[in-house]
């Protein structure tokens, strides 16, 4: 490629960008065909039962629903903790969080039975429940956010920067906690009923959100021909390591209160031993894949100089897939495991009682989970491209170099 | 680059096929418009005159009919004035049995020359039950109790 | 004259109170009886002055009998189909107890609890209880998010995956909605049992009796009174309108 000086980002790079836009219209396409092939024939056409209720689609929703809160966590640590090379950041975090929970409510809306009740959804709210509280905490998240979006970019409304960041930080909070509890508020099932559920959300939410972050961030350095100076990416690959490290110790937690607290045992060594998909899901995906690789990767102090993968950005893709896994073994698999009705009885009928349920999912649902991430990448690209994300470091403090290809 | 320099020709280029491909849109839409869409044949429904005055029903059913619903469905109180199931008693048409089998069924046809959708007949029968009229009188006795 | 009229309506006006006060106090306990004992009038709403169950009695459910099953299917609609994406509203278990090898046969449905996980967790107030105990979905704020599904303990209730045709008059069924156990509402409304406990009647089981647990006269007061009965999940306290007997 030819050496282009950008003074704005709007300038360059053209064909490549609208390449991008090519991509993520098309997974959103694969969205959309799905949605009104479903709208029209039905869920009928889905790996989706009466057993397996939320599949694929779900696992996607949440995810980004979750890494959503998480992403905003760097402009947090910017504006409420006053980090200066975070502060930097906020306004790519915000935005991020923002792309990210617009994806997962969009694969949650697209794959609804009836979508086109949304207004119902949006203006009937049972205070009862969960789910109602976060369709509050998602309007507010992108409230708030947004403006917190427009108190950084407004010179004018500089001050305020921190009151609203404080805020933002506290409705993320609130925000992961309640998406949390929409599982640990299931009392019935053996997966999902623990009040580990929220906290455990909250801190997988850190390490899925920064790992996006940090995707991105390296993303649209590369694209721009610059380089993120080491030390900051050594602070953030620091910062990964411990969000999921904490991640690995609250599963660890979580099985063990299961074992111990709870003595969900079969439930246990269902997940952990004889779960076929999930187990594997588990130990290759969640622990190996998505906590001990990526520990490894960011604990290695390779020394300076050019590599062929940066291994800030290896391990937090490690991360991002090693959460899908999570997100996986969380959902499809709480819901695999059947229902006890008589403890200490065998049970079954007609209806699959007592067995582990199976699950396939189809290619709508494929499509329905890639156009999420359509829906996110496609919000980024264009945001990336229309305002000023890339993290404006002072000079005086990081060496920022023209890279040399 | 020259594909920079292209750019604003192609934003042109596209700004005129966009305004094309929306005028052509309208136009065939707007066809029935032009041409004069005939009102609507209805049959006749069962019996002499509708629950209400004929007026007050064409104007207000959708209210009448949202109201009824959320005290059938949550108070479950069944009166039959302003049911939807009496509706479909006496208006399914005598060719197909049914309010909303064929265009020139009671509730598509006049729903369609009013462009409003309908979601009734996702979950609704279409037709009258069989055992209709229900002859027998409902007895004020207790389900089950004694 | 006018004041020996008036005085004479006053003594029948006074008679008449008198009389109406004694007719009163003889017959008001047999109205207010009469009132809940009878069924509604079709423009008066339920209330909590009722409360519908059912009490299931295990040892006389025939293992291999479906005939509850077929009896919902019929009444409302259902195709009857078992595959994993069609709905069941009831649903026959076998129980084996894993340390005796005893097995048992029941059926299984809505519980129509008194507290609900569904009612708590639809985030539109979808599902619903009606004061008279029937948990029911209104499908006509059913969004289809399944969220109902995911906490229902009982796994009592399906999604309709695909659209549906000649659906019963009086039972609105479709596409993108989720359902379950009415009590056959519909009948309940009119004073009839549900369409499953006639089918058991029917056979000669007489396993499911069904009636107010308001009401202390009901046939299932009573024998919930004399013998013993439990929940399933008792442990969750959601205080089931089902209960069984026998297991």
């Amino acid at each position: 490629m030819a050496h282009e000086v950008c003074v704005n980002q709007g300038e360059c790079r053209t064909v490549e960008f609208f390449a991008l836009l090519g991509l993520g219209g098309l997974l959103i396409l694969g969205a959309m065909y799905a949605f009104f092939t479903l709208e029209h024939h039905g869920h009928i056409l889905t790996g989706m039962n009466n057993q397996i209720v939320w599949g694929l689609p779900h696992v996607v929703a949440v995810f980004l629903i979750v890494a959503a809160s998480g992403a905003l966590n760097v402009a947090s640590i910017g504006s409420v903790f006053g980090k200066d090379v975070y502060k930097r950041r906020a306004p790519l975090s915000g935005m991020l969080a923002l792309a990210l929970l617009s994806g997962g409510l969009g694969v949650l809306v697209l794959d609804l039975g009836r979508p086109d009740r949304l207004i119902v959804a949006m203006t009937r709210y049972n205070f009862h429940s969960i789910f109602a509280l976060n369709m509050i905490f998602y309007n507010g998240f992108f409230a708030i956010v947004g403006l917190y979006l427009v108190t950084l970019m407004e010179r004018k409304l500089k001050y305020w920067t921190r009151p609203v960041g404080f805020l933002a930080f506290f409705w993320r909070l609130g925000l992961t906690t309640a998406t949390g509890s929409i599982f640990g508020f299931i009392v019935a099932r053996a997966g999902y009923n623990s009040a580990l559920m929220a906290p455990m959300f909250i801190i997988m939410s850190f390490a899925y959100g920064l790992a996006i972050f940090m995707v991105v961030q390296a993303s649209m350095y590369s694209w721009n021909g610059l380089t993120l100076d080491l030390a900051i990416r050594r602070r953030m690959k620091k910062l990964l390591a411990v969000f999921v490290g904490a991640s690995l110790y609250f599963t660890v937690v979580f099985h063990l209160t299961n074992l111990y607290f709870a003595k969900q045992w079969d439930y246990e060594q269902f997940i952990l031993l004889d779960g076929g998909i999930f187990t594997l899901l588990f130990w290759v995906g969640q622990v190996f894949i998505g906590a001990v690789l990526p520990l490894s990767l960011l604990f290695i102090n390779r020394s300076q100089g050019e590599h062929l993968v940066s291994f800030s950005v290896l391990a937090p893709l490690f991360v991002v897939v090693g959460g899908l896994c999570q997100m996986y073994v969380t959902i499809v698999g709480g819901q695999a495991f059947p229902l006890t009705l008589f403890p200490g009885h065998e049970v079954h009928s007609s209806f699959y009682d007592g067995v582990v349920h199976a699950y396939h999912p189809g290619i709508y649902e494929w499509l329905l989970g890639l156009g999420g991430v359509g829906i996110t990448f496609t919000l980024t690209v264009v945001a990336v491209r229309v305002f000023k994300f890339l993290p404006q470091d002072d000079f005086k403090t990081v060496l920022m170099r023209r890279s040399t290809d | 680059m020259a594909i920079m320099a292209n750019l604003p020709v192609l934003g042109k280029w596209f700004r005129i096929f966009a305004c094309l491909g929306a005028m052509a849109f309208t136009a065939i839409a707007s066809t029935q418009a032009v041409a004069g869409v005939d009102l609507p044949k209805l049959e006749h429904g069962k019996g002499d005159q509708c629950v209400d005055d004929v007026a007050f029903i064409r104007r207000h059913h959708p209210d009448l009919l949202k109201h009824h619903r959320d005290e059938t469905v949550r108070l479950g109180i069944r009166t039959t004035k302003y049911s939807l199931k009496k509706c479909v008693e006496c208006h399914a048409g005598s060719k197909t049995g049914s309010v909303a089998s064929s265009e020139e069924d009671f509730c598509v046809a006049c729903h369609r020359y009013a462009g409003a959708k309908l979601d009734c007949w996702d979950c609704h029968a279409t037709k009258p039950g069989k055992q209709v009229p229900d002859a027998k009188p409902v007895l004020p006795q207790h389900g089950g109790s004694k | 004259m006018s004041d020996s009229v008036n005085s004479k309506q006053e003594d029948r006006r006074d008679f008449l109170k008198a009389g109406g006060l004694v007719a009163g106090i003889t017959l008001a306990p047999g109205l207010l009886f009469y009132g809940v004992a009878q069924s509604r009038a079709p423009e008066e709403g339920v209330s909590s002055r009722q409360r519908w169950g059912m009490l299931i009695d295990t040892t006389k459910c025939a293992d291999g009998c479906n005939d509850c099953v077929t009896a919902c299917n019929t009444e409302n609609g259902l195709s009857g189909k078992t595959g994993p994406q069609d709905s069941q509203w009831i649903r026959k278990l076998n129980v084996k107890d894993l340390h005796t090898g005893y097995v048992q046969s029941l059926p299984m449905m809505c519980q129509h609890c008194e507290n609900p996980p569904c009612v708590d967790v639809c985030p539109t107030g979808a599902s619903t209880k009606r004061a008279d105990g029937i948990v029911l979905v209104d499908r006509h704020a059913c969004i289809g998010c399944r969220y109902c599904m995911m906490a229902c303990p009982y796994k009592a209730r399906s999604f309709v995956h695909e659209p549906l045709h000649d659906q019963k008059p009086d039972v609105p069924r479709g596409k993108g909605c989720v359902e379950s156990c009415t009590f056959c509402v519909q009948r309940v409304d009119k004073g009839e049992q549900p369409a499953c406990v006639e089918a058991c009647d029917a056979k000669g089981h007489k396993a499911m009796v069904f009636g107010d647990l308001k009401d202390p006269q009901s046939a299932i007061s009573r024998a919930l009174k004399s013998t013993d009965s439990v929940e399933v999940r008792a442990d969750l306290a959601l205080g089931t309108g089902v209960r069984y007997q026998g297991i």
